[in-house]
């Protein structure tokens, strides 16, 4: 079983590569037991919008291809 | 107004954004003014090279990043930069979590909202300079270069000289140490 620290590895990971199946497979297992770990993707996941925030190069930079 | 008297006016606006910027990456006061110096110059003198494709403004940023790349390197050269490798300062992280793996009682994620809505708070952006600044030097290059810049990781291994596997590690701390100060300083906050 997969805890949450290793889980927050994974959110890290999908924000910089795509993750391989099985990673995919075992984080998604994760999430949909652990609602602390839910908000964390969340939370990763804004740090990465509030990045592209950050200067107006983002505005019309290519689109981000990681699906979220 | 001519338009190069709107371009300068429109440099000068800009100015703060464009050092506080070269500051998160160079986290050097004087090193980051010198780097906007220079790209403002240089957009001055290259203003015909503005081809309105863009934003005047984002065409700046975009020279900036050649002259805060530039200054990373000389930074780099000179030995300013601790080791890259070195993975001592783990304490932070592990006291976001159980020895076990589950997280702490007291460090466990709450909800943050919606992302416009923080965006559009000006104490978030507060909040998230001030966790950047407090972030180790190291951290807080590859989080810049990667979420600020928008490097690849691969793009920032070879810039930095260190192998992809210790970046996502680098970038995986930061995250944690950006979130936990981030919610303590902005929701805890906001919320009193």
């Amino acid at each position: 079983m997969m805890m949450c620290k290793e889980a927050t590895r994974l959110m890290s990971l999908r924000q910089d590569r795509p993750l391989t199946f099985q990673e995919r497979l075992s984080l998604r297992l994760h999430l949909s037991m652990c609602s602390a770990c839910r908000e964390c993707d969340r939370q990763f996941t804004l740090l990465h919008e509030a990045g592209r925030r950050y200067h107006p190069e983002h505005d019309d930079a290519e689109q981000d291809d990681d699906g979220h | 107004m001519n338009e190069k008297e709107d371009r300068l006016q429109r440099l000068t606006a800009v100015r703060p954004r464009l050092v506080s910027f070269a500051l998160m990456h160079l986290r050097d006061r004087s090193q980051a003014e010198d780097a906007v110096q220079e790209a403002m110059m240089s957009a001055i003198e290259k203003s015909e090279n503005f081809a309105g494709r863009s934003g005047y403004e984002t065409w700046v940023f975009g020279i900036l990043k050649y002259k805060i790349l530039d200054a990373m390197r000389a930074q780099k050269r000179h030995g300013r930069w601790q080791p890259l490798e070195d993975e001592a300062d783990d304490d932070a992280i592990d006291r976001q979590f159980q020895r076990d793996g589950r997280w702490q009682e007291d460090a466990r994620p709450s909800r943050w909202g919606e992302p416009e809505a923080a965006f559009e708070n000006e104490h978030f952006w507060q909040v998230f300079d001030a966790c950047m600044i407090a972030l180790p030097e190291n951290a807080a290059r590859v989080f810049s270069l990667r979420e600020l810049m928008g490097l690849s990781t691969a793009d920032i291994c070879r810039e930095l000289d260190i192998k992809e596997n210790n970046c996502w590690v680098i970038l995986h701390r930061a995250r944690l140490r950006l979130r936990a100060c981030i919610e303590k300083g902005w929701l805890k906050e906001d919320t009193a």
